[in-house]
């Protein structure tokens, strides 16, 4: 009976192309008065775990602390309306890298999957080519270029780049880029590889404005672009077949202000045909299988004989041990050049002025 | 399928979790959860271990990859106020604390102790990458192994600070997951991030470290303790009263005790009144228990989860706590640092100790790390108890070297009795290369906190006997002696700025110069090569006209 599965649903299952998918979300902005590139990064973080994403495919990297900031009146929460209705810092947040962490290079790093050798599991983004992949960035940023932590920037040329390895690379199957911050649609002028979807919150020449103040905190809580972005997701579930062509009309002029811009002309398959949930969410693929496996008996290990000495505990400060102390053993290292190259010069000095003969007495 | 007997028995764990709540002078409270998982096996020797029920696999694997001895990590927010609180059952520095002891087969510490740093920095969020040569020491005499062992050859210990770390609910997650009942039953459903963080200090750390299993000491367990600290403000909540619940303090009630727990127990300090009449505690409950813990001896309400009756008829616990006025227990030891001097070229570094016992005088040892951009100068330290100076018997001093290893300062210093002793030394600032700056370069750099460790005399005799079975808090520090316990502080971390250039300078001097270049330079070609010529201006309308009417009169022209 079980055979008997219709193909026609299955072949709908696999329409999409990917089998897994990741997200890698940048707030790329340091001290208090960006709590808004903060809130906006965690609100996109907070609809991605709530669409099925797990955070071991979540890279997110929040180049500071505000939820808790010694200026939060109300610490461990990050707000995103006012009157402190929806905390998207929520009660199981993993940020995998924070502070001083979030940098130019450790960004294209994590894209291009160029990392050091013992960079644990949850930074890496260990995408393959049938992982669909959302990037989404805010912060501060100018026409071409994305400001890091006040110190330095990322053009739209390396980005470009970076976009292209991970495609010689085959590291992903779809890439969806999501960009909020001022003259945005600059960012994604450049690319040129293949299934690549991008949108921004304003075009070259428009800033991207915030949305409210909250008074009892103090600052803007998050930009118009992604405040509306969230509204429109939070309507979405895991099942829903909304495409990018309703993603594409989040944020009307009206409400923005600033013109929100997509590109499309690198895709291939047609926007409509592209789910929500098919960069949002997560695709479970689940094989059933009816066959029996036999577990092997558990393996027993003899227990040697245990050993007949006392082990004791060792005393914390021992002070007599302490002030008769042997200086510890240093670890020998070879000479330095600096004294092989002197001795080496005292040698030929010497050598020079006496002469070569008392050379066959040392040889 | 049919069960095998098997005739060896499989490996014993264990799991404990106690809460212990003091309300302090000021009238804050302090909560100190430990959560204990004692499991028999053996990590070293080779993948015999495969099956993990309480220990979680995370911490156990990196046990057995990095041959690490001892473990100890913890990550703080706020500063622990001695003089007004007392002393924690478990001292902590602000920020990130790491110290390890490897096992004596492991060949490169150095390299091993970076992989190490960089898979703890994924197990706990939080950026432990940052530890590198530059802020790891090698302590000669200061942290000792608190399990139990007989190899203490300082080459293999690592210690390291970081106190800029923050702490956050993206640490208090995967601390979390690691407790064998998660944050679903027991003690540990009281953990809300809203509350633990909204308190004046918070404090989680990790202890792994080989224990006996019993009297004899003939075979050892793996023991993993994981502690939370937290001291609420009694201003926080709004109301000023001293009055405290379960609720008020974790807006959660206890339901039950966690399954897999053999022991779930709530203690509560009413040391100073037993009586109950400056003391309120509610439910009542009849069990006491007396402990030996940092030199005195303190009576306690317990309250035992396993037992149904502890929850009454509502099936929850909520616990009320009322006291009109309450006793400070002076600390004997307690320290403080700070930066003296002015402007950005040098400064000087003090450290006070404070010995509060009347007619004892004891030992401490003091280790302070500093990183190599502030150039100490040795030969100006001074170490003054009472006035007079005070030679330590014990000094070991690493000089730095510029971007590979920071100071290292130890000294065994003899405090006298109902003293200050203040340690003195000056030092020079480094201008750091530009990329060496942070993004944020005019908050300033910190320097770590000094570990003070000694021996402490005790009021009353301390138990030495470790058969019987001791509530966690008073069973950390091992005793040797009755007369004395050992502990440690911790002083203030430093914020020191550095001569910081003006970064914006690059760009205002490309402006400047690329201006007084194309003017200087443009004038200067004009005046070269500019020529002139003479050049009648053209005439009015009226003249045109007229000087054609006169060319075509063939007149010549006005």
């Amino acid at each position: 009976s079980h055979a008997a599965i219709k193909i026609q649903p299955m072949r709908q299952f696999f329409s999409s192309g990917h089998t897994n998918n990741w997200a890698v979300l940048v707030c790329t902005s340091r001290f208090w008065f960006n709590y808004r590139h903060v809130a906006n990064t965690l609100s996109v973080y907070r609809s991605v775990k709530r669409l099925g994403i797990p955070d071991s495919h979540i890279v997110l990297m929040l180049a500071d602390d505000m939820a808790c900031n010694h200026r939060n009146p109300k610490p461990a929460t990050v707000f995103s309306h006012k009157n402190m209705e929806l905390n998207v810092y929520g009660d199981d947040v993993e940020v995998d890298y924070r502070g001083y962490e979030v940098t130019v290079e450790n960004f294209l790093r994590v894209l291009t999957g160029r990392l050091p050798p013992s960079t644990p599991r949850s930074k890496r983004l260990l995408s393959d080519d049938r992982s669909n992949i959302l990037i989404y960035l805010t912060g501060h940023g100018g026409n071409g270029f994305l400001k890091f932590q006040d110190s330095e920037e990322i053009s739209n040329v390396e980005l470009a780049d970076a976009f292209e390895q991970m495609w010689q690379k085959r590291r992903y199957n779809e890439l969806l880029f999501i960009i909020d911050t001022c003259q945005g649609a600059s960012m994604y002028e450049r690319f040129y590889s293949p299934n690549l979807m991008a949108l921004a919150s304003s075009q070259v020449g428009e800033d991207s404005l915030s949305h409210q103040p909250d008074l009892a905190i103090g600052v803007h809580l998050m930009d118009r672009y992604t405040f509306y972005l969230l509204e429109f997701l939070e309507d979405i579930h895991p099942s829903s077949k909304a495409n990018m062509n309703d993603l594409f009309k989040v944020c009307p002029k009206s409400q923005c202000v600033s013109t929100p811009g997509h590109r499309t002309d690198l895709f291939l398959r047609d926007p409509g045909s592209a789910l929500i949930t098919d960069f949002f969410g997560s695709v479970r693929k689940v094989e059933i299988t009816m066959e029996t496996i036999n577990l092997t008996e558990p393996i027993h290990f003899v227990n040697e004989e245990r050993q007949k000495e006392t082990y004791s505990y060792v005393d914390q400060l021992p002070v007599s041990e302490i002030i008769h102390q042997k200086p510890k053993q240093k670890d020998w290292h070879p000479p330095d050049g600096f004294i092989l190259g002197l001795w080496t010069l005292i040698l030929l000095v010497f050598f020079k002025t006496y002469g070569m003969k008392h050379l066959k007495h040392i040889f | 399928m049919m069960p095998v007997p098997s005739s060896v028995p499989q490996p014993k764990d264990d799991f404990q979790e106690e809460l212990v709540i003091r309300p302090l002078h000021s009238g804050d409270i302090y909560a100190s959860f430990q959560f204990r998982t004692l499991w028999e096996t053996d990590f070293m020797r080779g993948n015999k271990v495969s099956h993990y029920r309480l220990f979680p696999k995370s911490l156990g694997q990196v046990i057995s990859k990095f041959s690490v001895r001892e473990l100890h990590i913890s990550f703080t927010q706020g500063y622990w106020r001695t003089m007004q609180w007392g002393q924690p059952f478990l001292p902590s520095p602000p920020g990130a604390e790491l110290w390890v002891w490897f096992q004596d087969s492991v060949t490169d510490v150095d390299g091993t102790w970076k992989e190490l740093t960089n898979v703890l920095s994924g197990i706990f969020c939080a950026s432990l990458n940052f530890i590198d040569s530059t802020n790891t020491v090698q302590p000669s005499a200061s942290f000792k192994p608190l399990g139990i062992g007989n190899v203490t050859d300082h080459r293999f210990l690592r210690y390291a600070t970081l106190p800029r770390e923050i702490v956050c609910t993206e640490n208090l997650t995967p601390w979390k997951k690691l407790l064998p009942c998660g944050s679903k039953a027991g003690l540990a459903v009281l953990l809300k991030s809203e509350k633990l963080f909204h308190s004046s200090f918070h404090s989680q750390a990790v202890h792994i470290r080989p224990v006996c299993q019993d009297w004899q000491c003939k075979t050892t367990s793996w023991e993993l303790r994981q502690t939370l600290n937290v001291v609420f403000d009694l201003h926080t909540p709004g109301q000023g009263k001293l009055e405290w619940s379960l609720f008020k303090m974790f807006s959660r009630t206890l339901t039950e005790a966690c399954p897999l727990a053999s022991s779930s127990k709530i203690y509560i300090d009413i040391t100073d009144d037993p009586q109950g009449e400056q003391f309120e505690v509610s439910p009542a409950t009849h069990l006491l228990s007396q402990a030996m813990v940092l030199g005195d001896r303190r009576t306690f309400s317990v309250y035992d989860l396993t037992q149904q009756i502890t929850f009454g008829t509502v099936r929850s616990l909520n616990l009320l706590i009322r006291w009109k006025s309450r006793d400070m227990l002076r600390p004997l030891l307690h320290a403080e640092r700070y930066v003296a001097g002015y402007g950005l070229q040098t400064g000087e570094i003090h450290t006070l100790m404070y010995n509060n016992h009347p007619y004892r005088s004891f030992p401490v040892l003091l280790l302070d790390s500093v990183p190599w951009y502030l150039r100490l100068y040795i030969h100006t330290l001074t170490v003054t108890s009472k006035g007079k100076d005070n030679k330590p018997s014990y000094i070991h001093y690493q000089p730095s070297k510029d971007r590979v290893r920071p100071h290292l300062l130890e000294m065994l210093v003899q405090l006298p009795p109902n003293s200050v002793t203040e340690v003195t030394v000056q030092f020079e600032r480094a201008l750091l290369k530009w990329t060496e700056y942070t993004p944020d370069p005019n908050h300033g750099f910190y320097v770590g906190s000094s570990v003070i460790s000694s021996l402490v005399p005790s009021i009353v005799a301390m138990d030495t006997n470790s058969t019987r079975e001791q509530p966690l808090f008073s069973s950390f520090f091992p005793c040797k002696e009755e007369s004395s316990y050992f502990m440690r502080v911790y002083t203030e971390p430093l914020l020191v700025n550095l001569p910081t250039p003006d970064f914006s300078m690059p760009y205002n001097v490309i402006c400047l110069t690329c201006t007084v270049v194309a003017v200087g330079y443009g004038s200067l070609y004009n005046l070269l090569t500019r020529s002139f010529q003479i050049e009648e201006p053209s005439p009015g309308l009226a003249k045109r006209i007229a000087n054609i009417i006169r060319k075509m009169r063939g007149v010549p022209p006005l």
